[in-house]
């Protein structure tokens, strides 16, 4: 940006690097651009439909005193403040892969409106790197041009706000700065270096011309509200936390700056005595109202006329007052941000503790022959200590919500939910009772007796597994690093299959040899060996032995597609390399290679009709991703026009469609009409295959093979190691959720918001469309677990015929268990927590990670249990 | 019975031994390395390790006698039988190599920290294997399934193995830690681990024979 470094380098302007806060999403960084405050973590989720800002903030305040507002660009701002500009042209953010579009759409108003002159304030924002860097990465060519065209832009506002100024007329006032930056992925909403260093340069003939480039300084992003505010004549908004950046108002008198000190300190006061109990002990309010006095002192020694070198050095000391004053003040604000609801968080956590221990209490029911639990919920429901408990619910209820500020969520919702809430608990508080104190019973007359033999090493595997997990989740770097626990976890799950497929496969020639096999003579066992293996277990072994080598072998290939995590993320990766443009032949390649082994492997057990839908829906993905320029056909050189692919994209859509339908017409023949058991199986099946399909459309071409492998692995597990080896359905399903939660990761996921592919939800639109998108964002982000889970369904039905009648039952049981046992210990640690330094830039974003997947593990329960009951109906 | 006991005392003796050149291989290297530390200098200590642990475990089951009874006493099958353990040792390196390039090891990058560090683990484990039952696959795969233990050297063969591998992967906990210790570079917290574990293995071993001697029925030695 030639202009713009030209003009920080030499021209009268002031520039910094503007510090923004985790998370680093549009619609919060905005509101801690416009209101000084730093929102919380709730306002990620409420990026994607911001609702009015009622806050007081700077725009409230410049509309109120009559300055008039023009805005143009992200539509985000047009949410956020509806009422408060004269003129505004919103470009919506969420088509993400367009980015000539959008800011066309903001400069094309610029020419005319520079012309006018019945605007106070203009507020532009460009939407155009952003999409790129979500695009194509921070290191992509197209970025360039559009650092060009940036400048040119800057070029045109700021020479024509030059030849506007005329003698006499207040300075203008240019601003330029990012809402958040950009990771080396090209996303952006955690808090690494690139993402949260900002630029900010404020350009005015008001400075001081400079004579060198000196190295920018560093300030909060929120520091710039107090500053604007004051430039502008306007108060500082009530909530803002941020100080105001004194060389900006060097250029002014003495006098000017402490007065503005003054505003700034009293705001921030303010707010400290608002928000803390205890304002006085805090070291920030002793310093300004010492600096205060002092600025007291001075006023009244500049009122008489004193001049003298000494005045001057007063007030610089009182400057200086002030400044510490401030710093003190707004670092003890930020700090003590968190006000946390105790109340509502505390009936959460009861209420998910309360479905824990059942899950935990019903275990031995849930996991025997039969799985059916039955729960006392009707008794529960007629009980005298149900209503007590309601009462006292109740009672609490009313006694905190009048008591308090009413401050808390619970207070200020609707009294129905609030009931059911209160009606829950109580009622789930029973039936817990009623539980134990069945148990108590029962286990006295029985007696314990331990149902559990022996554990295996897999089964010390998977349960050492589980809980370390689980207890990883307390350190920060664990969570930041989490796909290295799946990765080792997997790794150390297929080395104990080898040694048990071994094991099985050596054991059962010595049984055959003889049950003491010690005391055959050592050299006649090879000639014994050789008889055996003629008789020929042959192929089928060698294949179960090379099964968990071949897992190892892809899970090391797929560790090297995509780096996730914080501390090794800038590491290249086999994903950089494909995407580089240069190797396009070879992602072409390796997409149609992949494509062509999943229509293989999954067209086994289709129906002839959905083969050929499978067929021509994946083609249609290998079109689909050919017209948006990701990859090449090979009679196609050069890349044509980039279009937008929706007919393709929509036409694969039609398939996946197709093949649920027929999958669902299965299944529900099958568990209405027929009850064939083999007909519930190609119908599950078939809703399998569409859910593969889809992932198919919606990863990025260098996932592909992600999907491939997942597809190879469980093909090759089920066939060799998972029926040949006869592990129960609890087993099964352990493995099933944690290949789930590597592929999770294999995908390029990881605990920070800003590695969400946002793309996924736009495939087969024009335009951004609400509940599809959010729909298929989820679905893509996790559809390793999912691609897992609907094959454990597929896989334990199957099974279900020849051996285990129950397995369905347990596979369900043991996958909400799974899932509830880390969300439940995750919400408690985050609750012990909550004053950790990193409680929003790092255990947040893993909380919502979390609360989605509880929510998609909550559906794959459903569709389990929709099956399961379909087998106890028929028995 | 009593010879159990007899056994499990040379046991310890012999295991007192190991872990004592454990200790002194860490030390010797002060007066030839120059700037040596275990962390500084990682390589010279894990090399001075393995190389002390495998000759000390050659020596003691050599004067032990507890290598397998060979058939034959000529020379040729002595030259023989030497070179296919070292063919087995070579082997179970490029194993135990492949092995943590699979957990993730970098595959070009610090490839000499990686084999160094699979050099260590076989010295741990594939050289008391060597010794114990000699180069014969058969046996290893016998004393490694369940219940296959023939003596308490099987036993503690199994104990020290199962041990260094659980160190092993216990090591590579500190990795994502991101505390900047020295300790967390590879290999070193894994090839500590290793270590560690080992050490726990020798310890252990004696005695959980020791409390389960009356369970233990070696029928066939
Ligand atoms: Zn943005
Ligand atoms: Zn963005």
């Amino acid at each position: 940006m030639p202009y713009t470094r030209h003009l920080v380098e030499r021209g009268s302007s002031h520039s910094f690097v503007a510090k923004a806060r985790a998370p680093t999403v549009t619609m919060p960084r905005i509101k801690a651009l416009t209101t000084g405050s730093i929102p919380g973590f709730m306002d990620v989720v409420m990026n994607l439909n911001s609702p009015a800002l009622l806050e007081d903030n700077l725009l409230w305040q410049a509309k109120a005193a009559g300055k008039k507002i023009i805005f143009y660009g992200d539509d985000t701002w047009v949410r956020l403040f509806p009422k408060h500009f004269m003129e505004y042209d919103g470009t919506t953010s969420f088509f993400v892969s367009d980015y000539t579009e959008v800011d066309n759409n903001v400069t094309r108003h610029l020419d005319s409106t520079l012309k006018r002159d019945d605007w106070d304030i203009l507020i532009l924002h460009y939407l155009g790197l952003d999409h790129i860097g979500h695009l194509s990465g921070p290191h992509s060519s197209l970025i360039g041009p559009k650092l060009l065209e940036m400048d040119d832009i800057l070029k045109k506002i700021h020479s024509s706000l030059t030849s506007r100024e005329t003698e006499g007329s207040l300075p203008n006032l240019l601003v330029l700065c990012g809402d958040h930056g950009m990771s080396e992925t090209g996303s952006h909403g955690g808090s690494s270096d690139p993402e949260i260093n900002t630029p900010l340069v404020l350009i005015s003939s008001a400075f001081k011309r400079k004579v060198g480039m000196e190295k920018p300084g560093t300030v909060e992003q929120v520091d710039m509200l107090p500053t604007l505010a004051l430039s502008l004549g306007l108060p500082i908004s009530q909530n803002s936390v941020g100080r105001l950046i004194q060389p900006v108002f060097e250029e002014t008198s003495l006098r000017d700056q402490l007065r503005f000190m003054h505003l700034n300190g009293f705001q921030l006061n303010c707010l400290l005595k608002d928000s803390t109990p205890n304002f006085q002990k805090e070291e920030g309010y002793e310093m300004f109202h010492l600096a205060e006095k002092s600025h007291g002192n001075w006023i009244k020694l500049y009122l008489e006329g004193n001049t003298s070198e000494v005045l001057n050095n007063l007030g610089r000391k009182v400057l200086r007052q002030y400044l510490d004053a401030l710093k003190a003040m707004s670092s003890a604000l930020s700090k003590q941000l968190g006000k946390y609801d105790m109340y509502s968080m505390i009936v959460g956590m009861i209420l998910v503790i309360q479905v824990l221990l059942i899950l935990l209490l019903v275990m031995p029911e849930a996991l025997s022959r039969g799985a059916e639990v039955e729960v006392p919920l009707t008794s529960a429901l007629v009980s005298l200590p149900f209503y007590m408990l309601w009462l006292l619910c109740c009672s609490i209820q009313v006694l905190v919500c009048t008591s308090a500020e009413s401050s808390c969520y619970l207070c200020n919702v609707s009294w129905g939910l609030v009931l059911t809430v209160i009606t829950t608990l109580s009622a789930m508080l029973c039936v817990l009772l009623t539980i134990t104190g069945r148990k108590l019973t029962s286990g006295e007359k029985t007696g314990t007796k331990s149902c559990y033999s022996g554990f295996s090493e897999l089964d010390v595997l998977l349960l050492i597994g589980t809980l370390g997990n689980v207890i990883s989740l307390a350190s920060s770097s664990f969570i930041e690093e989490e796909h290295q626990t799946w990765y080792f976890l997997i790794n150390t799950l297929c080395l104990t299959i080898f040694q048990d497929v071994c094991r099985k496969y050596f054991r059962e020639r010595r049984n055959s040899i003889d049950d003491c096999s010690y005391l055959a003579p050592k050299q006649d066992l090879p000639s014994l060996l050789s008889t055996i293996s003629e008789q020929g277990i042959g192929s089928q072994k060698w294949l179960a032995l090379s099964t968990p080598l071949l897992t190892l072998v892809c899970c090391r290939l797929l560790r090297s597609l995509n780096q996730t995590g914080v501390q090794w993320a800038h590491l290249p990766d086999l994903s950089h390399w494909l995407n580089s443009g240069e190797h396009k032949a070879e992602l072409s390649l390796l997409a149609a290679a992949s494509l062509v082994l999943i229509f293989f492997l999954v067209q086994k057990y289709c129906s002839l009709v959905s083969k050929i839908a499978l067929a021509l829906g994946l083609l249609g993905v290998y079109s689909y991703r050919a017209a948006v320029g990701n990859v090449l056909f090979p009679w196609q050189r050069g890349s044509q026009g980039i279009s937008k692919g929706t007919v393709e994209a929509r036409f694969v859509y039609i398939f996946v469609l197709g093949i649920l339908f027929t999958g669902s017409k299965d299944l529900l023949r099958s568990q209405v009409i027929t009850a064939d058991s083999r007909l519930k199986n190609k119908g599950l099946w078939e809703v399998y295959s569409g859910i593969v399909l889809l992932c198919a459309l919606l990863f990025r071409p260098h996932n592909l093979p992600v999907l491939a492998c997942s597809l190879l692995i469980q093909t090759a597990m089920a066939q060799y190691i998972w029926k040949e080896l006869r592990y129960d359905a609890a087993q099964t399903t352990i493995m099933h959720y944690w290949f789930g939660q590597a592929f999770f990761y294999f995908q390029g996921n990881s605990n920070n918001i800003g590695t969400v592919d946002i793309l996924a939800g736009f495939v087969g639109f024009e335009s951004y469309v609400a509940i599809p998108a959010i729909f298929l964002t989820a679905f893509s982000t996790y559809s390793g677990p999912l691609l897992w889970a609907s094959h454990l369904v597929c896989y334990l039905s199957s099974e279900q015929d020849s051996r285990h009648p129950a397995s369905v039952g347990h596979g369900c049981y043991c996958f909400a268990l799974l899932r509830s046992i880390p969300t439940v210990a995750y919400i408690i640690l985050v609750t012990a927590m909550r004053y950790h330094l990193f409680i929003w830039s790092v255990f947040s974003p893993k909380l919502l990670y979390e609360a989605m997947h509880a929510l998609v593990t909550t559906a794959v329960c459903i569709f389990f249990a929709a099956m399961d009951q379909n087998h106890s109906g028929q028995s | 019975m009593r010879d159990l006991e007899i056994n499990i005392k040379g046991m310890v003796s012999a295991h007192a031994i190991i872990a004592s050149s454990i200790f002194i291989a860490t030390l010797m290297p002060h007066f030839f390395v120059e700037k040596y530390s275990v962390y500084g200098t990682h390589l010279a200590w894990l090399y001075s390790v393995s190389g002390s642990v495998a000759v000390v475990n050659f020596i003691i089951f050599w004067l032990l006698g507890i290598s397998p009874p060979t058939k034959k006493h000529t020379l040729g099958y002595k030259v023989s039988r030497t070179v296919r353990s070292c063919l087995h040792f070579v082997v179970s390196c490029l194993f135990l190599h492949l092995v943590l390039v699979l957990y993730g090891a970098p595959l070009l990058e610090s490839a000499l920290e990686t084999f160094s560090l699979a050099v260590l683990l076989s010295s741990l484990t594939t050289v008391r294997c060597l010794c114990v039952l000699g180069p014969n696959v058969q046996a290893w795969i016998r004393v490694f399934s369940r219940d296959g233990a023939m003596s308490i050297w099987d036993t503690s063969l199994q104990i020290t193995t199962a041990c260094t591998a659980i160190g092993t992967l216990m090591g590579a906990f500190p990795i994502p830690l991101d505390w900047e210790r020295p300790w967390q570079v590879w290999p070193i917290s894994c090839s500590l681990g290793g270590t560690f574990g080992f050490l726990t293995g020798l310890i252990v071993a004696p005695g959980w024979i020791y409390w389960h001697r009356k369970q233990l029925t070696y029928k066939c030695k």
